[in-house]
């Protein structure tokens, strides 16, 4: 007979990082009780990190003038290598601003206008208006036409997280942190909760709820060169796979952050280069302008990506012990605007490299960095194939990014993405009773019981979860990265496929009593070889190259039989994911040219652009 | 030349087996170049042993995670090089805090505490209007704000203030610190008075015995007696006038 503790609510949250207090925020608003799952307390989660800022168009900054949601829609299907859902991009858009309103309203210290002329790094002068002044300013972005990142100085995350925790304890929401959903509880048509393993005391725990909501982040540490916190390992992806009905949109569309600092990949903000930093190579040379006559440094992120890797396999890469890498330079930017401006970044270079960015230069290689695919979800936030059940925020697929995601854009939806899902949470959960079968939820438990006793007990082998982690993240870096060709994604797979046999056949070293970390990481990494499966089986198939998806033996975007999504299935017992595919909802902009970037027409002419991004990078 | 060996001598207990009593164990590990204690300890998790409890989120000084005390002093773990130590490198968790085991503490509970305590949030009777543009703010102000905000609730001011260790409902830096951040925010609607009932109080501001050690431990590098001496001098201000409410 079981023990375990059961928490019976309206709306379960896990995660607890921004789209998850979102929701939450807003389900509690709407008088339903609320209980939050998290592994670590709120403001440990790792939206804190986000350094650069929210893309809204609020238009009201002097480069930013003349925005409104019509060209921010277009930067963002454009950055998407037309692999978004349009009508999503679209309610995204129009939603944005008043979610950074809102945000203002709570308490968040937005970065304001400041009337008056100044010069940029490159010379250009501008002038701030007057009537603007007071009002939420902006900064650069790479893949934008205008000026429409809302920051906090370079703690963007930092600060939204704080300010919509600040609400969760004024409306007194339940948080219980510490506490891990191990698996989620469903009849294959219905979810019905989560089994939960605290993380104080080893002790399962069972919570009940109308809705639940997965807002767990990425799984960056997939990789073994990762930007992402080290609790990003895709923990409600997987989840929702193991249902084998639940699919995940797109995991082929993984994003390299281009300015990952080597070697401890922690991340330089795209603001560096917004704020007008140089990619240089081991000639001192800036060779971006060669590449990306238009946007230089600031194309999107995939573009950049792709353009150092080709450079530094020309030969230009800086030597060092974890092979080639190149410089960013922000030193023209002058001490003053990089020790308050870009201040976490002067920190980051001088604690964890030993240089100081005012003097020296920054050594950067691309690194993972975001997960486009998650759990797929309508536009209301529901996931596909369970009722009950909603993903928000990096962990889902609604699908804002496509191929490529804008930098900006991710940690505006958390908050845009969450107040809009929350309100559909709440009127589901408001129009639903919770009926469930104790048998079941039993059935559930105890599975979970069976899987920590044949890990403890290793009756069914030794395998060493550290050691089959370790290869899953290399072989994931090494054959499923920036470029990508048939023959090492099917090294990948078959690598994969034999670290998830093994994978199955994990005993621990320690008692595993408590809250014993190494079996916390035995109970995840079956299901994070899964994700990885996702991934390189996925990029497998996708036979052409679309946003951040490059294949080099398929370099051009294939839009005849490439324009939809890839839905990964995991049925019990399967050794590969089920693959399937969704046509692409394109509602406002047929496929075109990105502007920037490889040539990406597939046989289709470029767009006539309503809204050319004239001026913005003109000047010398 | 060769690297240099290290020693870990790391305080050991798990409240969930009170039977084996706390004690402190030793680790031996070689020293690599650029080498954290983010991946010193988990060397030592992943290659010597796995029961080995302790925290760390972001391992880039964001999030406030892996505050514990190296050599004696408290700092975050992420961001102390092991080239800045001698060989010898004794490791506590953080005092005042709940203990869960090993090296891991409660900073959560403890702070959902303060703020708790403190009222936190902005206190507003206005309505949020979604069609309304933004209210204006000074870009000075904000920055301000966003300066005190800067506090990432690692404990590392609580743990090496003898208040706090004293006090069991001492705010500490941190607390007053929160306080600060609020005083300064034209949105908060909160009086001078209302401010006092917090933080006017020998738990608050006039608690402090001005050891200073908040200012020396803080990783973000807080002006922290700032804005202490900030506080009290608004609570001195209240004070001066004020008069307890009629209980």
């Amino acid at each position: 007979m079981s023990v375990y503790q059961t928490h019976v609510t309206d709306v379960l949250v896990i995660g607890a990082g921004l789209a998850g207090e979102r929701v939450a925020i807003e389900a509690a608003t709407g008088g339903l009780n609320v209980i939050i799952l998290s592994l670590v307390p709120p403001r440990r989660s790792h939206s804190t990190a986000a350094q650069g800022g929210m893309q809204a168009a609020l238009g009201n900054s002097a480069m930013g003038e003349g925005d409104s949601p019509d060209v921010h829609f277009q930067d963002t299907v454009k950055g998407s290598d037309w692999g978004c859902e349009q009508d999503v991009a679209r309610l995204f858009v129009n939603t944005a601003p008043i979610a950074m309103r809102q945000m203002a309203f709570w308490g968040v210290p937005w970065n304001r206008v400041v009337a008056g002329k100044r010069t940029l790094p490159d010379g250009r002068v501008i002038e701030e208006k007057k009537e603007k002044e007071g009002l939420i300013t902006a900064r650069d972005f790479g893949g934008t036409a205008k000026w429409r990142t809302c920051y906090t100085a370079d703690g963007t995350g930092h600060s939204v997280q704080y300010t919509l925790d600040s609400i969760v304890i004024k409306l007194n929401i339940t948080v219980h942190d510490r506490m891990e959903a191990i698996a989620l509880i469903h009849n294959g048509e219905t979810c019905y909760g989560v089994v939960a393993r605290c993380l104080r005391t080893g002790e399962l725990h069972v919570y009940l709820a109308r809705a639940t909501v997965i807002a767990t982040g990425g799984y960056g540490r997939l990789y073994s060169a990762s930007t992402n916190a080290v609790i990003n390992e895709g923990s409600g992806m997987f989840l929702a796979l193991d249902t084998g009905v639940v699919p995940l949109g797109n995991m082929e569309a993984v994003q390299f952050h281009p300015t990952g600092m080597v070697p401890v990949w922690i991340l330089i903000t795209e603001g560096a280069r917004g704020d007008g930093g140089y990619l240089l190579d081991k000639n001192l040379y800036r060779f971006m302008p060669d590449y990306e006559p238009k946007k230089k440094e600031l194309a999107s992120r995939d573009v950049v990506s792709r353009r150092m890797i080709q450079h530094i396999r020309k030969g230009y890469g800086v030597d060092s012990p974890w092979g080639p890498h190149l410089w960013l330079d922000i030193r023209h930017l002058g001490a003053k605007h990089i020790n308050t401006n870009l201040r976490e970044i002067a920190n980051i270079c001088r604690n964890f490299g030993g240089i100081d960015p005012v003097k020296d230069l920054i050594p950067v290689r691309p690194t993972q960095h975001y997960s486009m695919g998650g759990v797929r979800t309508n536009i209301d936030g529901y996931a596909y194939g369970l009722k009950g059940l909603f993903a928000v925020g990096e962990a889902s697929c609604w699908d804002l990014h496509g191929f490529n995601r804008l930098g900006g854009n991710s940690l505006a939806e958390t908050i845009t993405m969450g107040m809009i899902v929350g309100e559909k949470v709440t009127q589901f959960a408001r129009n639903t009773a919770l009926e469930y079968s104790e048998k079941l939820v039993g059935e559930f438990v105890a599975r979970q019981e069976e899987r920590i006793k044949d890990l403890i007990s290793g009756r069914k082998g030794k395998e060493n979860v550290y050691q089959l982690r370790d290869e899953m993240q290399n072989a994931l870096m090494e054959h499923v990265g920036i470029f990508r060709t048939g023959e090492g994604l099917q090294k990948a797979v078959d690598k994969l496929q034999e670290l998830h046999r093994r994978a199955q056949k994990l005993g621990l070293r320690s008692s595993g009593k408590g809250a014993n970390p190494e079996l916390a990481s035995a109970l995840r990494l079956p299901g994070m070889i899964r994700l990885a499966l996702c991934i390189a089986y996925g990029a497998l198939q996708r036979k052409e190259s679309r946003g951040s998806h490059a294949r080099e033996d398929y370099p051009k975007r294939d839009d005849v039989n490439w324009l939809k999504r890839t839905l990964a299935y995991w049925p019990e017992g399967a050794e590969l994911p089920v693959l399937k595919y969704e046509p692409v909802t394109i509602t406002e902009l047929p496929p075109g040219d990105r502007g920037y970037g490889e040539s990406s027409g597939a046989g289709t002419p470029a767009q006539p652009e309503k809204t050319a991004p004239q001026g913005k990078k003109g000047g010398k | 030349m060769a690297n240099r060996q290290l020693t870990f001598s790391i305080f050991r207990y798990n409240p969930n087996t009170p039977e084996i009593k706390p004690h402190m164990q030793e680790y031996r590990l070689e020293e690599l170049p650029g080498m954290t204690m983010f991946v010193a300890l988990n060397k030592i998790r992943e290659e010597q042993d796995p029961t080995l409890m302790f925290d760390f989120v972001c391992r880039a000084a964001i999030c406030g995670s892996c505050a514990m005390l190296i050599n004696g002093k408290p700092r975050l773990a992420c961001k102390t090089l092991a080239k800045d130590l001698p060989a010898h490198i004794t490791m506590f968790p953080l005092p005042v805090f709940k203990l869960i085991g090993d090296l891991s503490v409660d900073t959560g509970t403890w702070f959902r505490h303060m703020s708790l305590k403190t009222e936190a949030w902005i206190h507003s009777s206005k309505e949020f209007d979604p069609s309304a543009q933004e209210e204006r703010m000074d870009n000075e102000t904000a920055l301000k704000i966003y300066e005190a905000e800067r506090c990432i609730e690692c404990g590392c001011c609580i743990a090496g203030c003898a208040t706090a260790n004293i006090r069991e409902d001492f705010l500490g830096a941190a607390g007053i610190n929160r306080m600060a951040r609020f005083m300064l925010d034209p949105r908060d609607e909160r009086t001078p008075e209302q401010y006092f009932e917090v933080v006017g109080t020998e738990e608050g501001a006039f608690g402090c015995v001005g050891l200073m050690a908040c200012d020396d431990n803080c990783p973000m590098q807080l002006p922290l007696q700032m804005q202490l001496a900030f506080v009290r001098r608004k609570m001195a201000a209240v004070g001066w006038k004020y008069k307890p409410k009629a209980v």
